[in-house]
């Protein structure tokens, strides 16, 4: 294993397009325009543009996906983990590209943003816009960038479902996709804890049919949808591990409503430290797009989605990931081996549940550095 | 499980593989540019030195993660981490050409269902595994009054995979029940020097091992 680094101080950079008259039109069938990216990159693109690799987030994601934006700056990117010099992706190999998703709140369009026309926040007005429209707006970031065709596409749980929507909405643009965590449609259980988020936050008398632009945040609502949230990305057995039944502070049980348990005192963390960093109404887009993918409902079925696609998958689950369950990789993986795709599949053994893509892994770093050096040096 | 393997480097790739004698015996049988299945694959050694030399189309489904993981460092593309106690159903029929199954019939639960998979999605099944009517097998059980451990079986009674230990004989009956038509047979003894050799005279008492080619009979008998 080569020694593994920081690719250090990075910088945010920005894309708009769709400029009015030349609005972009949403899945949904609104135009919208202008729009900007929120994007990150890191590593050199090569001469023949052909080492890209297009990193797509999750619902609480960002563009920081590696490195720094400041000296001193304790939080690295969300997935600096595995990108970053002698890392998975590997930038002394491969240039990076992540960027943020319409409709939320890190620096690209979204419901926060101020509408021109109008001089205020969209708010509401704000389209409703999903993971193909994300793509979308993702692929004229990597034309902008000049690269023909994408060496990867990757990323875990709603970044996934995006790395899914890639190969089927431009089969010829990806080589290599690796949907991690996954699935190509939400369980009702899944839409179910969604909704629940949705609900805490509408219901936060704050939240105020979403116009609170400039006013007071409807903070505990999403708090609360964070902390669901949470729930669903551990599992039973992680959280047993690391809260059991442990006190907060405290040696006996306070008899009154504050925190007593650890797992409480974790969870009201959580969700305090996510208002800070995320607008409630990016919350109910995001969740939105999510549940409404459904390559299923989109193409007919499974096999006709994945018809035409050229790329070589790696798709990797986790066995103890109860929101995005196995048996959900395994159907896209079903679907792949009956369009005759070049498939890996494996389920990793973790404890750590849905999150488990997040955190640091031998054996999910060593898989997909060896996918990726494979495909790179297999170029077709 | 079991037996022995060696070490052989790869032309091209550089690449070293650890093969055993019915690996390097399979590898012959197979045509350039087929598409091949193996099933219990393991970290992939067949698979990789079916691709570089004999450019096949190789797949691959394993059971242990620890083994995926080491067919993807060795760059196979199309490896599925599963049991194949669940059988091939995403796969259509007879769109292999080669299905091998390599010293793992004998672990399965239901050999008998995947078998039949074997012969429905491939032209042509490979089939190898110990044979338990080999002498040394008997000896240990009548001379002894002990369960066998060999080369090729090595495992206490208590600690093997192998639930479904078969002869040469009875794997023939099996494949008439199971619908399949032999196309060839392959006895093999290895000497203790290691020379692997295919057994003419009382295959069922001298062979340790068998290897079996065949495809699918009809009409399917019961």
């Amino acid at each position: 294993m080569q020694e593994a680094g920081s690719v250090g101080i990075v910088e945010t950079k920005y894309l708009t397009f769709a400029e009015p008259p030349n609005e972009m039109v949403l899945e949904c069938g609104r135009p919208l325009g202008p729009l900007t990216l929120a994007y990150e990159t890191y590593g050199e693109l090569n001469p023949a543009k052909d080492n890209a690799i297009l990193i797509v987030h999750a619902l609480s994601g960002d563009a920081h996906a590696a490195g720094y934006h400041h000296p001193g700056d304790k939080q690295p990117g969300w997935w600096d983990i595995m990108i970053g010099p002698g890392k998975a992706f590997d930038t002394r190999k491969y240039f990076v590209i992540c960027c943020n998703v319409i409709g939320g709140c890190q620096g690209s369009t979204g419901p926060s943003s101020i509408n021109p026309q109008t001089g205020r926040p969209y708010g509401l007005s704000f389209p409703i816009v999903t993971i193909r429209d994300w793509v979308n707006t993702q692929k004229v970031l990597v034309d902008h960038l000049g690269i023909e065709q994408l060496l990867c596409v990757a990323g875990g749980s709603s970044g996934g479902m995006q790395v899914l929507q890639w190969v089927v909405s431009y089969p010829d643009r990806v080589r290599l996709a690796i949907p991690i965590a996954t699935t190509s449609k939400l369980s009702a259980q899944a839409i179910a804890f969604n909704e629940v988020g949705r609900q805490a936050i509408q219901s936060d008398p704050n939240w105020r049919e979403g116009d609170y632009y400039g006013k007071m945040v409807p903070r505990r609502g999403l708090a609360i949808a964070r902390m669901i949230g949470h729930i669903t990305y551990l599992s039973e057995r992680s959280m047993h591990q690391k809260f059991g039944r442990k006190l907060q502070d405290k040696t006996a049980y306070g008899y009154n409503f504050l925190a007593d348990f650890q797992v409480e005192s974790y969870l009201r963390y959580k969700g305090d430290h996510f208002v800070k960093r995320f607008d409630a109404n990016s919350y109910l887009y995001i969740t939105k797009a999510m549940d409404y993918f459904d390559l299923t409902q989109a193409y007919g079925s499974l096999e006709e989605a994945f018809a035409g696609v050229q790329a070589k998958f790696l798709v990797i689950s986790f066995s103890s990931d109860w929101l995005f369950p196995t048996y959900q990789s395994k159907e896209i993986v079903s679907a792949l081996r009956r369009v005759d795709a070049y498939v890996i599949f494996t389920e990793i053994q973790t404890d750590y549940g849905h999150d488990a893509f997040l955190l640091e892994s031998e054996q999910l770093s060593s898989l997909i550095t060896n996918f990726l050096s494979h495909g790179w040096n297999q170029k077709a | 499980m079991g037996g022995w393997t060696e070490e052989v480097r790869l032309p091209d790739t550089g690449a070293v593989v650890r093969l055993t004698p019915e690996h390097k015996l399979i590898i012959g049988l197979i045509e350039e540019g087929a598409r091949v299945m193996d099933l219990g694959c393991g970290e992939g050694d067949l698979l990789l030195a079916l691709k570089v030399l004999k450019k096949v189309r190789a797949e691959g489904i394993e059971l242990s993660d620890a083994c995926v993981q080491a067919c993807v460092a060795k760059g196979l593309f199309s490896v599925h981490h599963g049991d194949l106690d669940e059988g091939l159903a995403d796969h259509p029929d007879k769109s292999i050409d080669y299905v091998i199954s390599t010293n793992t019939i004998q672990v399965l639960h239901r050999p008998m269902i995947l078998i039949r998979e074997m012969a429905r999605v491939g032209k042509r099944c490979i089939v190898s595994f110990p044979n338990f009517a080999h002498w040394l097998v008997r000896l240990q059980l009548f001379l002894k009054g002990r369960m066998p451990k060999t080369e090729k079986l090595p495992y206490e009674w208590y600690e093997t995979l192998n639930i479904h230990l078969t002869t040469i004989v009875d794997f023939r009956d099996f494949c008439r029940k199971a619908g399949l038509k032999i196309l060839r047979e392959i006895p093999l003894w290895t000497s203790a020097r290691r020379k692997c050799t295919e057994v003419r005279l009382l295959p069922n008492l001298r062979a340790d091992t068998a290897i079996f080619i065949l495809a699918e009979a009809k009409p399917l008998a019961d």
